[in-house]
């Protein structure tokens, strides 16, 4: 069983990632945030309960929809605010914006804005530490979505066959923007793909931190110890629109009684409940840490609202390292 | 005449089309949502045999529209932006491009491929190029960028009545752009230009998004005593090389405006264009003006500063009319 201060801090984890996310929504209402919000609210426990399984050193790439995936590997809110106010104090010095952020030194090596493409650049990463010696391992996050690209048929065969300590995390929020799925993909479950490259594919509930911290945990102990990849599916839903004010154009393609649904199965509660059972938590501990998250992300906003513009012409440096 | 917005326009053309022949289908990601608003109510008038939603799949549907292209349909592939036209590049540019030619020309390719472009929302940069230089780079594909709603109903029209391999450029910039456009049907040619704007001083040769905001420099410049003539070649591959040369013999200068980096660009290509055919016309050597030559960053004042716009335009014309 895993031990009561790894717990803790998965539980804040989660609600830092949640108390983030309803940060950049608000803020994105009021036309603070240039360019676009993907917001992964609803679907915290997949990057948590993956990230408690690795170390620094490891390696993750992310998606569009990664401001959890990167919150939970420990990158910090102040430089993420500040790279989405599009300060030069961010994580990508303005120029990457909320779908670029990374921060290597914390093995986060980068979301991605072309769906699918950071699904090959985990498999790399997985060959570099492999060759290199390390036992080190790359968590690949990507989308139901992107499980049909042609880029995950690619790296996965790869990876397997070359036997490469990397997982594949796919966070199946059941929808790439407006298309289902349910109607996309040519298997009930993006796991049962993992069988055509041979390596081993489960699905587990992604809403139950638990769950995916398990799965997740035996893929890395695979991976660490050579024995390749692995395919963890994830089933979870994401609350918003694909990105934020989606309605205003006019999109509608779920049910409000599909998103309340999936509302009642919140992660959050669910592992505060499990966690106050254990006697782990109390009342006032989540007082405690709600109030805390909030001032962190108060402090963080305030850090990239102070910050400074960047001048216009650091656009022409960065190009080339010489 | 009825005022029509530019998505709407292209969603009239699409849904005449599809109207007149039955071989017309579209595919894309999210074409039944219409992602811009442009094939909103495509699905429920033609159903989602002609209308077809795709998985995230752009080299296989991409890919799928070409076979389908040769095998009697006329598909039109809708991708959603163009920078992940990257990710078909080996369907367009070895096997679209190449196939007719190389199978002695058995077979046609009446297919469009429609990607939309543009910068200016702080998308960054894998959602901001604007790569038409690359495809008219590529012998084999016609390219079509139209600049307002009137062109690009024509032009879209014309383009899948086409048999040649088509890549068509939507600018999403002037998605609500409005002008008045006929009741009754019509096309507008593929390979002709067109002078927007009529002048004597220096011309103002502007693509896609470039047009307005050059029609709306040369009203400012006129203010100023510069009389600027704005010509539109809204095709770029075949290219228009008739109105651009005629448009210089009449004013010896030339300043070209693409929103897209400067080197190996469409800019330049009109420029050598020039150079070779219209050197005896010219009093100045011919300027561009287009992005800085770096990825769009996502920070406004960094984005504005590396993007072409009216001011840049202004101060070039400026620059160029007093040599
Ligand atoms: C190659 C490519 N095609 C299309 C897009 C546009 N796009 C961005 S996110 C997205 C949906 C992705 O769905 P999924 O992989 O399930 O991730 P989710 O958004 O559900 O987290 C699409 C179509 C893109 N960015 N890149």
């Amino acid at each position: 069983m895993l031990n009561s201060e790894l717990l803790l801090k998965m539980y804040q984890k989660m609600v830092l990632i949640r108390a983030f996310e309803e940060k950049v929504s608000e803020l994105f209402a009021k036309g603070k945030i240039p360019g676009f919000a993907h917001l992964s609210l609803g679907q915290e426990a997949v990057p948590v309960g993956t990230c408690a399984n690795l170390e620094e050193e490891d390696h993750i790439t992310s998606t569009h929809r990664g401001h959890g995936d990167i919150l939970a590997k420990g990158a910090d809110p102040k430089y993420m605010f500040a790279e989405l106010f599009g300060k030069s104090s961010g994580y990508c010095k303005g120029k990457g914006g909320s779908m670029h952020i990374a921060d290597y030194s914390l093995g986060i090596i980068g979301a991605n804005g072309i769906v699918g493409a950071g699904i090959p650049i985990a498999t790399g990463s997985a060959l570099a530490q492999q060759q290199l010696g390390t036992k080190n391992v790359t968590v690949c996050f990507f989308g139901d979505g992107a499980a049909n690209e042609g880029s995950f048929h690619e790296a996965v065969n790869l990876a397997s066959i070359w036997k490469l300590p990397v997982i594949y995390v796919c966070q199946n929020n059941q929808y790439a923007v407006s298309t289902p799925a349910s109607y996309a993909l040519s298997v009930q479950d993006v796991s049962s793909r993992g069988s055509a490259y041979n390596i081993p594919g489960v699905t587990v509930d992604g809403n139950d931190v638990i769950a995916v911290y398990e799965a997740v945990h035996e893929a890395v102990e695979r991976a660490r110890n050579g024995s390749g990849p692995s395919l963890v599916e994830c089933k979870t839903y994401r609350w918003h629109g694909h990105f934020e004010g989606e309605e205003a154009l006019g999109w509608i393609y779920r049910s409000k009684e599909e998103v309340e649904e999936w509302k009642k199965k919140d992660p959050i509660p669910r592992f505060e409940n499990n966690l106050v059972n254990q006697g782990i938590l109390s009342k006032t501990d989540i007082e405690k840490t709600k109030e805390q998250t909030k001032q962190l992300i108060e402090d963080a906003v305030k850090f990239a609202e102070e910050a400074p513009l960047p001048d216009p012409e650091e656009a022409l440096v960065g190009l080339f390292p010489d | 005449m009825r005022e029509v917005m530019f998505v709407q326009a292209l969603g009239e053309a699409m849904a005449e089309e599809m109207e007149r022949d039955p071989r017309v289908i579209l595919m894309g990601e999210d074409v039944q949502l219409g992602a811009f608003g442009q094939t909103r109510g495509l699905v429920e008038r033609f159903g989602p045999g002609r209308v077809r939603n795709t998985p995230l799949a752009e080299v296989g549907f991409t890919g799928a529209g070409i076979g389908a292209a040769a095998s009697g349909l006329r598909p039109v592939v809708n991708i959603m932006m163009a920078n992940f036209l990257y990710v078909t590049m080996d369907q367009i540019v070895n096997q679209l491009a190449k196939l007719r030619y190389m199978s002695g020309g058995q077979v046609d390719f009446p297919i469009v491929i429609w990607a939309t472009t543009g910068a200016g929302g702080s998308a960054a940069a894998q959602h901001s190029d604007n790569p038409a230089a690359m495809f008219v780079n590529v012998p084999g594909l016609k390219i079509v960028k139209p600049g307002n709603p009137y062109d690009v109903k024509g032009l879209m029209k014309s383009s899948i009545r086409s048999n040649s391999p088509i890549i068509f450029f939507e600018e999403t910039t002037l998605g609500m752009m409005k002008q008045p456009i006929p009741d009754e049907e019509y096309t507008v040619p593929i390979g002709k230009g067109e002078v927007k704007r009529e002048g004597t001083d220096i011309t103002v040769v502007a693509i896609g998004c470039m047009v307005s905001q050059a029609l709306s420099a040369a009203e400012k410049l006129e203010k100023e005593g510069i009389s600027v003539e704005v010509v539109d070649p809204r095709t770029l591959v075949p290219l228009d090389k008739d109105i651009i040369l005629n448009s210089v013999a009449k004013t010896g200068k030339v300043v070209v405006c693409d929103d897209a980096p400067p080197l190996c660009s469409v800019a330049s290509e009109i420029s050598a264009t020039i150079n070779e055919e219209g050197f005896d016309f010219l009093k100045a050597p011919v300027a561009r003006v287009t992005r800085e030559h770096v990825p769009v960053p996502f920070s406004p004042p960094m984005e504005k500063f590396v993007l072409p716009n009216e001011e840049k335009i202004i101060n070039k014309v400026k620059e160029v009319a007093k040599r």
